[in-house]
This record gives structure tokens, sequence and C-alpha cells, in this order.
């Protein structure tokens, strides 16, 4: 029991909530701003995306795609690379399940659902192991690479959804997706849809390949030493190619989860930064896939609850990009939150 | 056939060339000056969108552009110092705090456009700076046609190019910066602050962002709207790396750039997909990364933060 | 006699080490005094305080008989004392002259007046016999002259107290000598020199008077002419070095390895190893000695898999392995000890019982089936390991990071001796590690090779090639010079061969050995 409580990462855990406090308490000055109390804001906030069932439904809807994105994140850094390319990879992700959605309309639903879950898996992975390979054959920072493809898969689905693929419509988007390739709905009205459990099942797997296989044991050291890895016969070059197209497939399955659960057709530009956000929830939840679950779910939360804030208040709902902006700066400046603690022992 | 190549050469697509450049000159001009002094800025995006904001707003309350483009400069300075702190007092990682603080400029800047128009979506109108006719250039046969006429900040774009080439390789404060970007310990035990030196080049950088960021909301527009940027601080990246962070190769990229931009309307009625060369920029860069078009090489110690040790 | 500089009581402590403890230090006008102690003995720790690097917890300062802070390099620069760096601090993209007056640049209003600067540098080396050209770029200069660079740019700085730390350990033998020319000559000029090293010939070759360190503790200081080695190299280890490794006779077996007219690029595409052939037999260790950076590490990354060669073959039990992958050829019966252990040999933040597996990791019984870990056999390893090769402290789900440098290199030793590896490759292999550990390893290897391993030792300590060797390579610009019995080498042989001499031309200790 004690050894236990002395694994127990206490300063993993104790720097993001400080994090999120800080970031909060900055909010706060904007909420002054306005004109507001911060403590109504807040309360409404809190209320309005955890304060009942429904609301509590919406922001699990709204946490699933955060869930993958950051699970995207995470196993990508987890090898040493920074995949900012969740983005771009959603998106091709997206469209490669739509497209199966569309297509194909005449299948058993055990078998359409799963094939456009693959294909959306397929897309990313495919997207992000571009850069990969690039970083493995060339040396080249994937961070500009992964970059440049966001704005690549953007024109590009861009084009396919408006050019070739386009639906019936007058809006940018594509023919509907047929029913047996759509999730279901748990909670209706709210979005709530079977992705969620599809994201908690990622969280498991995730955890299960980094931390108790061979791919896993290769993937860290990589990430942690690539010379050393290589020397202990693990072929680096390989390894971060996975890494990537493991990373992009999870990206892949938010923009899987948003058509097929949530659009149910392919939209153009339809993600609300996902994949940047991705990259908060996966610093929040320090790369862990148990505090990726726990920061998508705040995110999902605040994101809930800035509707109703913005209607109610008059605190514009962009405030909640703000304080999540906030609890990047102050995860990533996790120095400073080191040295207050260290001064607080001091005095 | 000859239409397209009547098309290729159209002083009207040069001159446009040079109005979509120039926001990305100056932000690019602004990558280069941080990046060489080893900090790597993604947030020229974010730092562009503040500047584009701070612009309409200032000139709305003082009826002045130019008093606008010096709001611009502050606010985009005040970005730059914001992600200095970050990353050079508290260490954070520089991609991180870059992706953070574009988060921020896009939640800000709605936010207060908002709370100060209280409308969603686009500003009111406001004063554009004119643009000039320069005498004796616009007689110039062909080049008249493109430079004679054009906005002031077109002008100022390409004298800032030659200002930061001057200043990055024939100054001492410009020697003192490469050597904090490429071995800052070695600058440090020569008594160069390398603080400072990187606290200054990234302010001057959001500085150089903003203005470009005004380019877009009081020169080629007249107001502000959501977004408005629409990624051209990550064109801004690209031709930064493009040009092998140097100002005159990010000069040559950023009018490449501008000139597919100012063509793709054209191109489009010649049955290529808009798309196709919007996406351009990206293929380039990464094509010109993986060594294909000469190596790029980034200053060594960009994205590293600085400890000093005892 | 006038001291220039006086340090007293200075204390450091890093977070797990007491780097300087109480040191008192003084250095004379025009001396040369010499900084001694084993790695890790605070000597540098101390000459970074002097130069505002590292700050102090406790202690004072004068210089030129008043008490000063230096809280940055600038202090340290403004009191005319200069520092060149183990790791120079040279920025390569840059030329000579830049370099040079970087920080204390000769101006034009904001601009640097670079005709200026570089016709400065060229004063200067007229001035100090330190020739170079200004205008040449760091990255195209060997390193001899990159040191000479650091030197004027203290110099040119004005420094009257020039601090050099370890400033012998990237040359060859002839450039020491050159290096110690400079040094007699400055000291004559009436610069007093700091001379940080642990090469007691060279204390006794060239300093006035030496302070020794041991563990941040000063042991004493003395006048170089009332000292000798025997004397210093005590004081350095606290007690009699035990220079002779208890080992029996070889008994040579079967040919183990053959490397065949190998040569090796690296990255940038110069040739390193150039046509080189040897053979080890099993029992027996080979030596290689030579200078640093004459083709020895990539010699040993080609054998091991890490590079590829560019022609040539290496043949290990009879079978061509030219190619083979790293894993491949760990799994055929390969050992290796690598030269730098934290670049290559562990993963810091893996625990210790996951670093004794690396390599190891993908087969049983670390691996069941499918690719999932056997986590209770990874630990039970660990167990063992921590047993049989006295690791401390025992604790396997520590991070490797938290230990000290000879049990990290315990780890590695341990990972990589604990399957008897019919060929085991060492480099470097006691580099930064403490007396007890190096006793431990020298066993350990002596141990291997009786067991029947084929050993292949790299190390630029020639005390170290010439305890444990049978036979002795010697290694000079990408080609083995020579191969010899241990018992035909000495020192003073090695090391002239070392130059690029030749074995014919070498006329004993007391010759006139000219390698030109």
């Amino acid at each position: 029991m004690l050894d236990r409580l002395k694994k127990f990462p206490y300063e993993e855990v104790v720097i993001p909530i400080l994090a999120v406090l800080l970031a909060l308490l900055v909010g706060s000055v904007f909420i002054l701003f306005v004109g507001e109390n911060p403590l109504v804001a807040y309360k409404v906030l809190v209320k309005e995306s955890l304060g009942s069932t429904r609301n509590l439904a919406t922001t699990l809807q709204r946490s699933t795609p955060l869930i993958f994105a950051g699970l995207a994140v995470a196993f990508a850094f987890r090898a040493g690379l920074f995949n900012i390319g969740v983005e771009g990879q959603l998106y091709i992700g997206g469209f490669a399940a739509a497209w199966v959605g569309f297509t194909f309309t005449n299948l058993p639903r055990v078998i359409h659902l799963p094939l456009a879950i693959i294909a959306g898996m397929l897309g990313g992975a495919i997207w992000a192991a571009v850069p990969g390979l690039l970083k493995a054959k060339l040396g080249v920072h994937e961070v500009i690479n992964t970059i440049m493809l966001n704005f690549i898969a953007f024109f590009l689905t861009d084009w396919l959804t408006i050019g070739p693929f386009h639906g019936n419509t007058m809006a940018p988007e594509t023919g509907r997706v047929a029913k047996t390739a759509a999730f279901t709905r748990l909670y209706p009205p709210t979005r709530l849809n079977t992705g969620i459990y599809l994201a908690l099942a990622a969280a498991v797997i995730v955890w299960f390949i980094l931390w108790k296989t061979k791919l896993g044991y290769e993937l860290r050291a990589v990430g942690l030493n690539p010379s050393a890895a290589e020397y202990g016969g693990i072929n680096v070059a390989k390894n971060l190619v996975t890494a990537m197209a493991i990373s992009g497939a999870l990206a892949g399955l938010v923009g899987t989860e948003q058509i097929l659960g949530l659009h149910n057709r392919f939209i153009q530009r339809f993600s609300p930064d996902l994949g940047f956000m991705g990259i908060a929830v996966a610093l929040l939840g320090k790369n862990h896939p148990v505090g990726v679950i726990f920061a998508a779910v705040l995110f999902g939360a605040l994101q809930t609850g800035s509707a109703a804030m913005d209607r109610l208040t008059a605190v514009p709902r962009e405030l909640i990009t703000i304080i999540q902006a906030l609890i990047i700066f102050f995860v990533a400046a996790e120095y400073l939150i080191r040295r207050m603690i260290r001064h607080k022992g001091d005095a | 056939m000859w239409d397209v190549l009547a098309l290729l050469v159209n002083t009207s697509v040069f001159a446009a060339a040079f109005r979509m450049a120039t926001p990305l000159i100056f932000a690019a001009l602004g990558g280069i000056l941080s990046e060489r002094s080893g900090v790597v800025n993604i947030a020229l995006e974010g730092m562009m969108l503040t500047g584009a904001f701070t612009a309409v707003f200032v000139t709305y309350h003082t009826g002045m552009p130019w008093v606008g483009v010096l709001g611009a400069m502050a606010a985009g300075a005040l970005m730059g110092l914001l992600h200095a702190v970050v990353c050079i007092r508290y260490r954070a990682n520089q991609v991180v705090s870059g992706t953070a603080l574009n988060i921020f400029a896009g939640g800000l800047t709605v936010f207060l456009l908002r709370f100060f128009f209280n409308i969603a979506g686009t500003s009111p109108a406001v004063n554009v700076i004119p643009d000039i006719t320069i005498p004796v250039l616009n007689r110039i046969p062909w080049i008249g046609k493109i430079l004679g006429r054009q906005n002031p900040l077109v002008y100022l774009a390409l004298v800032s190019v030659v200002v930061v080439h001057i200043v990055l390789f024939k100054t001492v404060w410009g020697l003192r910066l490469r050597s904090v970007g490429e071995h800052p310990r070695a600058a440090d035990t020569v008594g160069v602050n390398v603080y400072r030196i990187r606290y200054v080049a990234v302010a001057l950088s959001g500085a150089l962002a903003g203005i470009g960021g005004s380019y877009l909301s009081i020169a080629h527009l007249s107001r502000f709207s959501e977004n408005m940027t629409a990624g051209r601080g990550f064109i801004a990246l690209a031709a930064m790396i493009f040009g092998k962070w140097t100002p005159l190769g990010a000069l040559g990229a950023c009018l490449f750039f501008g000139y597919a931009d100012a063509l793709q309307m054209r191109l489009q009625n010649l049955g290529i997909p808009v798309q196709f060369v919007q996406m351009l920029p990206y293929v380039l860069t990464m094509i010109a990364l993986a060594g294909f078009i000469g190596q790029a090489v980034a200053p060594k110690a960009s994205g590293e933060p600085y400890v000093k040790e005892g | 006699m006038v001291k220039v500089l006086e340090m007293q009581g200075i204390t450091k402590q890093f977070p797990r080490v007491l780097a300087n403890d109480r040191i008192d230090f003084d250095v004379n006008q025009g001396e040369i005094h010499a900084l001694v102690g084993e790695n890790g003995s605070g000597k540098s720790t101390l000459m970074n305080i002097l130069y505002g690097l590292y700050h102090a917890d406790a202690g004072d300062i004068y210089v030129r008989g008043e008490k000063v802070q230096i809280n940055e390099p600038r202090a340290a620069i403004d009191l005319k004392i200069g520092m060149v760096f183990q790791h120079f601090m040279l920025v390569e993209p840059l030329t000579v002259a830049e370099n040079i007056v970087l920080g204390s640049e000769v101006r034009r209003g904001p601009f640097l007046d670079y005709k200026r600067a570089a016709e400065e540098v060229e004063r200067l080396s007229a001035e100090y016999g330190l020739s170079i050209d200004p205008h040449a770029k760091i990255s195209d200069l060997s390193v001899g002259l990159q040191q000479r660079v650091e030197i004027l740019k203290a110099l040119y700085r004005g420094a009257e107290i020039l601090i050099l730390d370890e400033p012998t350990a990237v040359l060859t033998p002839q450039e020491v000598d050159e290096l110690m020319e400079v040094m007699r000559n400055l000291r004559d000029k009436g610069t007093s020199i700091v001379f940080i090293t642990h090469k007691i010939r060279e204390v006794l070759a060239v300093s006035d008077r030496v302070t020794v360190l041991r563990r941040g503790k000063k042991v004493g200081t003395k006048k170089t002419s009332e000292t000798n080695e025997q004397d210093l190299a005590e004081m350095m280890v606290g007690r009699v070095v035990l220079l002779q490794v208890d080992k029996t006779p070889a008994e040579p077996g079967e040919e183990v390895l053959a490397v065949q007219s190998a040569r090796v690029r690296d990255k940038l595409g110069t040739l390193r190893v150039n046509d080189v052939s040897l053979t080890i037999r099993s029992g027996e260790v080979l030596g290689i000695a030579g200078v640093e950076g004459n083709g020895q590490q990539e010699l040993v990354e080609a054998i091991v898999g890490l590079t590829r060669i560019e022609s040539g073959q290496i043949i290990f039990n009879g079978v061509d392995i030219t190619g083979w992958s790293p894993l491949r050829i760990k799994q055929a019966g390969l050992g290796y000890v690598p030269e730098d252990r934290h670049k290559r040999g562990l993963i810091l933040d893996y625990s210790l019982a996951d670093n004794l597996v690396l390599g190891l990791h993908s087969e049983p019984p670390f691996i069941k089936r499918l690719g999932i870990r056997d986590d209770k056999a990874v630990q039970d390893n660990a167990e063992r390991m921590v047993e049989e090769y006295d690791i401390r402290p025992p604790l396997p789900n520590q991070l490797v990071k938290r230990f000290s440098g000879g049990n990290q290199q315990k780890v590695v030793v341990a990972r990589e001796f604990t399957r008897n590896p019919e060929l085991l490759i060492c480099s470097q292999p006691t580099r930064g590690v403490d007396i007890g550990a190096i006793e431990f390893i020298h066993e350990q290897v002596i141990s291997q090779r009786d067991q029947g391993a084929a050993v292949l030792l790299v190390s630029a300590e020639l005390d170290e090639i010439l305890s444990l060797s049978d036979r002795i390579a010697v290694m000079y610009n990408g080609k083995i010079v020579t191969v010899m019995p241990a018992h035909e080498a000495t020192e003073h042989k090695l090391g002239f061969l070392m130059l690029g001499g030749n074995l014919e031309d070498y006329q004993g200790e007391g010759g006139n050995n000219s390698v030109r």
C-alpha cells in the first residue's frame, strides 16, 4: 500500500491541475474586463457542462474527438515526435471514412461500419507516415512537414468536397453517409455516440502498446535516446514511421468520429481546430492515456459550458479558446510552476 | 498557348504578386529574426492576426491608419514578448508555445471583436492607407506598371528586406544575434547577453508580423474579419525556410508565392483547380526541406532553450 | 612574487555532488599553474566559477589583491581573465575574425568594422606567433587551429590570466608540444596561466607549480620542481596506482573476428577507415592505440553494424557479417561497450531493469507471444545482475540517470558481458569512471578473455592498453600502422607510432625520433 502511494506520480498530477487553475485565474481577468463576475461566469460554465445528465452527455460527446486527438499527439510525443499535423490527418481520415460511407451502400452494418473506421484510420496513418518517412530517411524535422501537410490536406479535401464528390446540396459538402456506416447515438437528442466507446478502447490500447509490448519499449527508447536505441538493435527509422502512422491512425479516428457520429457527411473544414486542441490535451494529460482522458473531458466540458455562458452572460464564448491557450502556456512552462511550488516550500 | 504565356508575364499579375507578397515578406522577416536568434516562431500566424485586429481597432478610434500600423506593431511585439517569456524565461517548448499563441490569438481577436464592436465575423469598415504613385519609377516601362503605383506598405516591405539584411550581416548586433542562434554558450562566454538578444529579436519578429497583419486589414482590405490571415503566417514560415533563413532568399520565396497566389484566379479559368495552386507553397517547401532544392539548414540552436548552468 | 589571483574557501554544491569543498587556489604573475585531478575532481567547476559561469555557494575571489564579484563572463573578461574551454566556444558558420571579436567588436557606429577586425587578428597572431587566416570559416579548421582561435580570442580581450581547460585532450602529441611552446611563450610575456589537465606528464613538462584536487577537495599545492610522477599520482588517486592488472599469458584459440580491407566513410564523405585488416582470436585481447579521431570509433561502429562499410569484409566466426544489422550481429554473439555510454549505451530515462534488457528486449524470456513483454522476467533479470555486478543502489526500478557514472558503466558492462559473448568490443570502457569501478571492469574484461572471448579494446589511455592487451595495434590516420605483441610495446614507442612514425625509424627512448 505504502509502495503504491510512493509510486503515485504527484508531480505529473499536481502540475497540470495548477496549470488549469492558473489559466482560469488569468481567464477571470478577461471576464472582469467585459464587466462580469468571474465566479458567476464559471458557475454557469460548470452547471451547463456537468449539471445534468444531458449536459454531461454533451460534454462527453465533445470530449470524444479530443480523446482521439490527444492520444494521437501523445503517442507521437512518446516516440520523440511532435505531430502538429493531426488537423490535416483528421481531414484525410475523415474523408476516407466518408467516402467508404457514401460509396458502398449495400453492405451490412457489421462490415460497412468497421470498413469505414479502418478507412479513416488508414487515411490518417498514410498522411502521417509521410513526415515520418521524411524524418526517418532524410532527417527532415517533422514539425514543419506536418504543418505543411495540414494545409495540403485542407486544400485537397476542399477540392474533393466541392469538386468530384460534391453532394446534392448547395453547401460545400459531400453526399450523405449510408446509415449502415454511422455510429449510433447514445443519448438523443444529444449527439453523444458510440464513438466514445471507441475512444476509451483506443486509450486502453495505446497504454498497452506503450508499456506492455516490444513495440512500445522500442518506440519510447527511440523517443528518449535514438542513438542508444539504434545500438540496442532497434530500427529507429522503422519505429519513427510506425509511431507517426499509429499517431495518424488515431488522428484519422478524430475525423471518422466527427463524420460518422455527428455530421454524417464530409463538410468542408468541419473541424474546429480539433487537431490543435489535441496538442493541449496531450500536454495537459502528460502524454499518458489516463491523463489524456481527463484532459479531454475537461476541455469538452469547457466547450459545452461556453455556449451557455455566451448566452447567459456578457462573456463571449471565445473566452474558452483563450483559456485553452493559457492552459497550454502554463503546462508548457511547467518550469514556472515548479519554481512556484519550490518557493512556497522555502517560505 | 500564347494566352497562357501572355498571362504569365502580365504586368497586372506581377503587380498583384507584390501586393500578395507584402504581408508574407513582413512575417517572413520576423520569422528570420526570431529563428536566427534561436527561437522557433510558428506563431507568426497568430502575431499577424493580432496585428490585423489591432490595426483596425486603433484606426477605428483614431481615424488614422498609420497609427493603426503602429498599434499593430506594438500588439505583435507584445505577442512576441509573451512567446519570448514563455520560451526563454520559462523554457517551454517553442513549438508548443507557438501553437498556444496561435490559438490564443484566434480566441482573443474574436473575443475583442465581439466585445468592442458587438458583432461576430467582421468589423465595421475603417480608413485605409491609400496607394501612392512614385514619380520617376512609374515612368519606367514595364516596371513602372508593376511598382509605379502601390501601397506604401508594399514599398516598406521591400525596404525592410534590405534593412534586415544589413542588420543581420553588417552590424555588431546582427553578428551577436547570429552567434546566439548558432552557439548561445559561445556568445555567453564572451559576455553577449543571450537572453536580451533573444527577447529583442522575438519582439521585433512580432512587430514585423504585426505590420504584415495590418497590411491585410487596413491596406488590402478595410476591415478585420475572423481568422483573416487564413494561414499566411505559415506561408511566411514556408518562405523563410525556402529562402534558407536569409532576407533576400525569403523575399524571392514570398514573391514567388505571391505570384502563384495572383495567378490562381486566372489559372482557374484555364481549368486548373484553385486548390492545387494554393497547395503549391506548402508542397514546394516540403520538397525544399527534403533537400531536392539545395540544402535548407536551420540555425543550429533554434528550438533549444538556453539554460545557464550552475 | 605577485599574486594575481587568489580564491579562498570556494564551495559549490551541485544537486548530488559537492563539486568544490572549501578550495583555496592562487596564481602568481607569469607562472603556469597546473590544476590536476581525476575526472570529476572539481577542476572545471572551480575554473567555471572563476570565469563567472557558475556561482559559488561560499568563498571569496581576489584579483590583483582586490576582492571581486564575478557573476557573469563579462565581469571576468573585464578583470582580464580569459578561458579556453574543453569544448570550444566557437560559432562554426562564422569566420575566425568574427569569432575572435564577438562580444568586443571593432565598431563603426552600429556596424561591424570587419576589415579592422581582421587586421587586429593578424596583428595579434603575428605578435604571439599564432598564425591563422582571419577570413577562414571555423568549420573548415582543424581542431588544433580552432584551439588557436580560442587562445587568440582570450588574448584579444587582453587576458592576463588565461585558463586552459584540458586543452590537450583533443590534440595530437605533436600539437601538444606546439601548445606547450605557446604556453611558455605567453608566460615569458607575463601572462599567468591556469593549466587544467589530468595527465601528469604534461604537468611535469610545462608547469611551475601544481595544485591537486580530489573529489572536490584540495589535496595540496607544490612546486613542480619539487615533485615527481609517482608523488602526483598518489596525490590524485589517494593511494599507490595499480597499473598492472593481474593476468596470465593469453592462450589464443580459433580466429573469431577478421576484418579484411575495410574502408569506412563518415557522413560528410571523408575516408575515416582506410583499408584496415585485422584479426582477433578467441582468448586474446587486441588493443588499439591511437590519438582519438584517427578512425578507431568508425572502425568499431562498422564492426558492430552501426555504420556501413564502403568496401571490404567483416568475418565473424567464419561467417561474412558485412552489412548485418546491429541486432543480428549482437544475436550472433557480440558484446559491445560503447565509447559514450550516455549516447549509445544507456537510455537515461529508462529504469535500471529496462536498460539491462536493451538489445535483448525482443528475445525470450523477456518477450512472451505476440510481442508482449514479460515484466517479471525483466525484473528477475535486473535483480540477478544487480547482485552479480554489484550495482549500487540495488534498485531495479530506479531511473538510470540517478546512478553514478561508475554504476552506469557497470550497467552497460553487466548487460554486454552477461551472455559471455564470443566477441567483446570495449571502447573507452573506463572513461569517467572512478578507480574502484575501473579495477572491477578491468577484471571483468580479463575474465571474459579467459573464458574464451575475443576482445577488441579501444582506449585513449595508453596505460589501459598496455596493461590489458595481449597484442597492440596502432591506428593512425585511418590505417593500422603496426601490430605488435604487448611485451614489445612501451608507452614511448606507441606514442611515436601514434604520431604517424614508422617502426623502422624508431630509435628507442633516447633516440632522435623525428616524425617528419
